[in-house]
């Protein structure tokens, strides 16, 4: 097998040196000019996540749990399934007993969770690591605490953005973030609910992930 | 032409006749042009960010080697175990000992053009594991027992009573309704059981990073991200040519992707995977590998004018601004990418002998060059492969499959014809006198008065013309 690898490296090292290609060099102004004003960027992430279907509610950092119960609560959703180590899992519980949705610690692995996280529980929480303002999507930074299928599987993905985290770009959130020095196991650009147009191009969402995507905005 | 090569002339002939078929892809090429159009409507825009992506290919191309050996030491670190494949059969037997291995029943699969390359499906069901297609085109296409059409909207040549009418037979306790949100949710419920029960997922890679060890996979369904996160086992397949250097390198190809092939701005799911589940994570697959496939891919790397076959990221603008492709669809091609890029890559990996008919299907109209965003000078090539089907250069497999003596002596006639001024009146002089008493069924005009009236010879030339006129020296 590592023959294998040898054989195709040497030969493509072979014919590259025999024809080098010299690239143009990579200009990356095209997208660093895009930019939004502060005030701007959220109506922006608003308005194209609205038109795929994605929800808003609007919170603050003092109220957002009542925010979300009482969403919950109209919406006649039973059950959310949330990370309990993370901060915002401890500020969730915080009075939570009086609401009519039960909620259900991530708190084992998905093995142990399987049947339950597919076939009952209804909705589920994550934080969000800001969003981008030029494709309006937000980005997922999932962790040991807070699982990747929190996102993936209950019909209802919430997720809580904060409003003073928002990028204009994809490329400008990677570097000011600096992922290429620590990319965890996964990270997600999510950019509303799970969609598709296989059936003669007519949109349809809810196909394999969530139906639904409620961005919970957390105001300064 | 060998008996098991496909028929591309039939095979369009018969499509043409299927009023049903290309007024399905009339339709829906029609909507992905105006809503790409609606994407790039600021045009510098697009001039900077397609010579951006364009030179990020190049880049990764011009390293291509070193990215390669970067990219299996970051993986590796990062815990996913790198293959190495140079056929599809060796990458087909790679992963059938992995799912051996793992002792697999059921494998459920994100979309991912290389394994249609290697015609996995039907290997895996020969060894008896069931393996289930999860995007909704894909699996439509496999419950229907035929090929994609499009890399990217695999049935896009069934309307919705056709997949209606599918389901309905397939699909237990469906109901005959033609209502897409319906079948949506019909798929999503068989398929929801299937990821549950899964032993391993696999999936395609968009881009695989060599700087950071990250496989890209872009979606709007939550198929790749199921098939990548729940089963206890992931296989990603790739093309050698799909390694990125740096992680930066992703925004641009990113932006353009998605525009490009079906107009949203992005897709909902940008899927980035560097590593297998950690000790004290809850999710994620226990083993993340990756198969990295040669299959024909080093050779064409090794032309300097076929190379940039390679820069391809798989958007399918060019299928959907294809005027043949359009009318004929993308079955008539009986391989796995149709349309323009399927045009020059196809016969690259198979072959001219099987494949010597594709870099012919097309009118050189240049509007897949004009619209593909990593400026793949694609009717170039095309016209090079047809030079290497009759004068092999030896750089393309079953270079000269297409040479015939008779055609071969026509051109030498006609240029000894070109270069002789008494040669040249004395043939066209007989043309004018006698071409039009040449019956249409002669054997070299025949493939060309089958579908056409033959033209009819002027009784007098142009030089014959000019001079009545009064133009000296012709
Ligand atoms: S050749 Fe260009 S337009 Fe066609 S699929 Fe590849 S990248 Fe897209």
């Amino acid at each position: 097998m590592s023959e294998t690898r040898n054989s195709i490296l040497t030969k493509l090292r072979k014919t590259r040196d025999a024809h080098p290609l010299t690239p143009p060099a990579s200009d990356f102004a095209p997208i660093e000019a895009k930019q939004w004003a502060e005030e701007e960027r959220l109506p922006r992430i608003r308005r194209l996540m609205e038109a795929v279907h994605t929800e808003f509610l609007d919170a603050t950092e003092a109220d957002w749990p009542a925010v979300l119960r009482e969403f919950l609560a109209h919406e006649g959703v039973g059950s959310l399934i949330y990370a309990p180590a993370t901060d915002t899992g401890k500020r969730l519980v915080e009075g939570w007993d009086a609401s009519s949705t039960a909620l259900i610690p991530y708190d084992r692995p998905l093995e142990d969770l399987k049947p339950r996280l597919f076939d009952t529980i209804e909705a589920g929480l994550t934080t969000t690591r800001g969003a981008i303002a030029e494709t309006g999507s937000l980005i997922l930074w999932p962790t040991a605490e807070e699982p990747r299928t929190l996102s993936l599987v209950p019909h209802i993905h919430i997720a809580l953005l904060r409003a003073d985290a928002l990028y204009d770009t994809f490329l400008q959130a990677m570097r000011d973030q600096g992922w290429a020095q620590a990319m965890p196991t996964n990270v997600l650009l999510v950019s509303g609910p799970s969609k598709t147009a296989d059936i003669e191009q007519t949109l349809a969402y809810g196909v394999h992930g969530p139906k639904r995507l409620v961005v919970l905005v957390v105001h300064p | 032409m060998d008996g098991n090569a496909p028929d591309f002339a039939a095979a369009s002939r018969a499509a043409l006749a299927d009023p049903q078929l290309r007024g399905n892809f009339r339709r829906a090429m029609d909507g992905l042009m105006s809503k790409r159009a609606a994407q790039f409507s600021d045009a510098g825009e697009w001039h900077g960010v397609r010579a951006l992506a364009a030179s990020v290919r190049l880049r990764a191309l011009s390293k291509l080697p070193e990215l390669l050996e970067t990219l299996e030491e970051t993986c590796t670190r990062n815990g996913i175990t790198v293959h190495w494949a140079a056929t599809t059969d060796e990458a087909n037997a790679i992963a059938l000992d992995i799912l051996h291995k793992t002792n697999a029943k059921l494998v459920v699969k994100g979309k991912s053009m290389v394994t249609e390359e290697m015609h996995l499906n039907a290997v895996l069901e020969k060894n008896g594991i069931e393996v289930l297609e999860s995007d909704l085109g894909e699996y439509i296409v496999q419950l229907d027992g035929t090929m994609p059409s499009h890399i990217i909207m695999p049935a896009i040549h069934l309307n919705t009573k056709q997949i209606a009418h599918l389901f309905k037979r397939k699909i237990k306790d469906a109901e005959s309704r033609e209502d897409a949100a319906y079948l949506t949710d019909l798929a999503r419920r068989v398929l929801r059981a299937k990821f549950q029960a899964a032993d391993v997922g696999m999936s395609g890679v968009n881009a695989a990073v060599a700087e950071t060890g990250t496989l890209c996979l872009i979606e709007n369904e939550g198929n790749g991200r199921m098939c990548t996160t729940v089963p206890p086992v992931h296989i990603a397949f790739m093309g050698l040519e799909k390694v990125v250097e740096k992680l930066e390198d992703v925004p641009p190809v990113i932006s353009l992707l998605p525009r490009s092939a079906t107009g949203q701005p992005i897709t909902t799911y940008v899927n980035m995977i560097s590593g297998p589940r950690k000790p004290g994570e809850k999710d994620g697959p226990r083993e993340v590998h990756l198969i990295i496939l040669d299959n024909g891919r080093s050779s064409i790397y090794a032309d300097p004018e076929l190379r940039d076959t390679l820069r391809c990221i798989r958007c399918g603008a060019c299928m959907n601004h294809c005027p043949v492709y359009t009318k004929v669809g993308g079955h008539a091609y009986e391989a796995p990418y149709p349309g323009p890029i399927g045009k020059i890559l196809v016969p690259q990996i198979e072959g001219l002998e099987k494949r010597g008919a594709m870099p012919h299907a097309c009118t050189m109209c240049n509007a897949c060059v004009e619209i593909c965003p990593v400026k793949i000078p694609i009717v170039e090539i095309m016209g090079r492969l047809r030079v290497e089907a009759v004068k092999p250069s030896g750089a393309v497999k079953d270079g000269g499959a297409k040479a015939s003596r008779t055609e071969a002596m026509v051109w030498s006639g006609w240029a000894a014809m070109n270069a002789s001024p008494t040669a040249y009146r004395v043939a066209t002089l007989a043309m004018s006198k006698l071409g039009n008493a040449a019956p249409s069924s002669l054997p070299m005009l025949k493939e060309w008065t089958n579908v056409r009236t033959k033209p009819r010879f002027a009784s007098r030339t142009l030089h014959d013309l000019a001079r009545a006129k009064g133009v000296p020296d012709v």
